[in-house]
């Protein structure tokens, strides 16, 4: 049974259909890879499926649950990590997981292990007392991917979890995924336009174009699809979303884009 | 981090039936909760840098040493048998809450354009703890300002009331009026969502609540259209009830209790609003 499903998801903002009737299935434990060039409906999906943004028609289950009409239970059982930095840099990486752990009604007992346990799986032990604004971009993204994971959430969501990471930090991110997904079994749900990461980290990927899937498999059968041998998921992604490349990314959206990189430089 | 094979149920504290709470007690009591974690989590803050906090306190002393020193040696203003120094006093704290409150809202837009509200919103802590959580840290923050206030009140000889519990009274009235005003503050941000213009809207609206109030100087020689602005201004509350509860032998004009139902009432209303339109920020 798909613990993940979305029926028909659509968003508008005014004239612009920024997620078209979008309806696809993720199976537990799966990596699932949302592709697409900015502005294909990537992030807005991730919005509406964990319940920050209304769907304008349509619906969506995560792990049973109907995020329109049980958005608080939705609430209870995913993890999310924002495209940008959501880690509160005037806290130390302690005070940031622990301030989640009371939010997520942790145990009081439990609490303060599980906090130095998961700082602890994610490599951050000995940052664990810094003021995260000391902290590298990747060692950021990592503590916000521990403090998503606190409440072992059924799903996770990460909204481009290696933006603006030097390579060396992106692969201990990638490590760090894949190991929840191998020790934990969690089911994840992530966006990207690095096709790398898609490549090694996703079991199946649904490249997105202007709000539709334009192509959705294993990165294997999409390479096959557009004619097979030697073709890499770059090919795949221009071959379905490459005429519009340019079309995507407001300013709005570039200057956040860059500022969060610039953060995490 | 647990793993499975020590017997653990994966998921187990993530599953709604275990962790939500069904009867309304406990629905309060988890709300509370996490109306203190939120402020907790402000105080943090403050921990690591209170550098403006002190800051913060430049103003009101100006205020209070060069304005209150100045006209109450001209003795314009009528306050009755008060000396002008101590009307003023009070009303200095209050102004020194509102603009220390009405400028929170810029903290909202900040988190914002970080990414640290959208986290927040995805969790399943009640949107109207968020807000009063920020009301209750912005009321921590206000504190600071009244201790200052103090100090310099006792320098200047204005004659305080050390009752302990017209203190507490005192205490009380700061943390309604912090919270009234940033959560006010909050809405603003909501709705206007960029800092730019924030900060307009912010500068517009802090002096005519200032000024349209019995902060300092009396509502009675005011024209007719401003005394009926200065009575639906509920920083003129927050200053009665002040006036009444910090200096010895002070007196209300329109009752403590009433002051203190009004900015009750007032805050309630706007928590409430702040809980609907709090979501829209991340969108």
């Amino acid at each position: 049974m798909a613990i993940l499903e979305t029926e028909q998801l659509t968003r508008r903002f005014g004239k612009l259909t920024a997620v078209d009737a979008l309806t696809i299935s993720v199976e537990p434990g799966e990596v699932f890879g949302l592709l697409g060039p900015n502005g294909a409906g990537k992030t807005t999906t991730l919005k509406m499926l964990t319940t920050l943004l209304p769907p304008t028609s349509g619906n969506a289950r995560v792990a049973g649950f109907d995020i329109a009409h049980h958005a608080g239970d939705v609430r209870r059982v995913i993890g999310y990590v924002p495209q940008l930095l959501s880690a509160d840099g005037a806290l130390t990486g302690y005070e940031n997981l622990l301030i989640f752990a009371k939010l997520y009604d942790l145990p009081r007992s439990d609490r303060e292990n599980r906090v130095r346990d998961s700082l602890a799986f994610m490599g951050l032990a000995d940052a664990a007392d810094k003021l995260v604004r000391d902290y590298s971009g990747g060692m950021i993204r990592r503590l916000e991917i521990a403090q998503s994971m606190l409440h072992e959430p059924q799903v996770l969501f990460l909204d481009e979890p290696t933006v603006g990471l030097d390579p060396v930090a992106r692969k201990a991110v990638w490590e760090r995924i894949e190991q929840l997904r191998s020790e934990f079994g969690t089911t994840i749900l992530l966006t990207t336009h690095y096709m790398d990461e898609a490549d090694s980290l996703c079991r199946r990927v649904a490249v997105m174009h202007l709000g539709k899937v334009a192509a959705l498999g294993t990165p294997a059968e999409l390479k096959q699809s557009i004619g097979g041998n030697g073709a890499t998921l770059d090919d795949v992604f221009a071959h379905y979303a490459g005429a519009e490349l340019e079309t995507g990314g407001s300013y709005r959206e570039t200057t956040r884009t860059r500022r969060t990189a610039r953060r995490l430089g | 981090m647990r793993l499975p094979e020590q017997g653990v149920l994966r998921g187990g504290w993530a599953n709604p039936a275990i962790t939500r709470p069904t009867n309304p007690l406990a629905l309060v009591a988890s709300f509370i909760d996490k109306t203190l974690i939120i402020a907790e989590l402000e105080i943090r803050k403050l921990r690591h840098d209170a550098t403006d906090l002190l800051t913060r306190a430049v103003q009101p002393a100006l205020w209070l040493l060069v304005f209150g020193q100045v006209f109450t040696q001209i003795r314009a203003i009528p306050t009755g048998n008060v000396r002008y120094l101590d009307f003023m006093a009070p009303g200095i704290l209050a102004q020194s809450v509102l603009f220390i409150a009405i400028f929170y809202g810029i903290a909202i837009i900040w988190e914002r354009d970080l990414g640290i509200i959208h986290k927040f919103l995805a969790s399943p802590t009640p949107r109207a703890a968020l807000v009063l959580g920020k009301a209750l840290s912005a009321g921590v923050r206000a504190l600071s300002q009244a201790v200052i206030i103090y100090i310099l009140a006792l320098l200047l000889g204005v004659k305080v009331n050390w009752n302990p519990m017209a203190l507490l009274g005192v205490l009380l009235i700061v943390f309604l009026g912090a919270g009234f005003f940033s959560t006010f503050s909050l809405i603003i941000a909501c709705l206007v969502k960029t800092r730019e213009r924030f900060m307009g809207i912010g500068q517009v609206l802090t002096m005519p609540l200032f000024f349209a109030s019995n902060a300092i100087y009396p509502i009675s020689i005011m024209p007719g259209w401003l005394q009926v602005i200065s009575h639906i201004n509920p920083l003129t509350y927050e200053v009665d009830a002040l006036r009444a509860l910090m200096l010895a032998g002070g007196v209300s004009a329109y009752g403590v209790g009433l002051d203190m139902s009004i900015l009750i009432v007032a805050m309630t209303i706007l928590v409430i609003i702040g809980a609907r339109v709090y979501p829209n920020v991340a969108i």
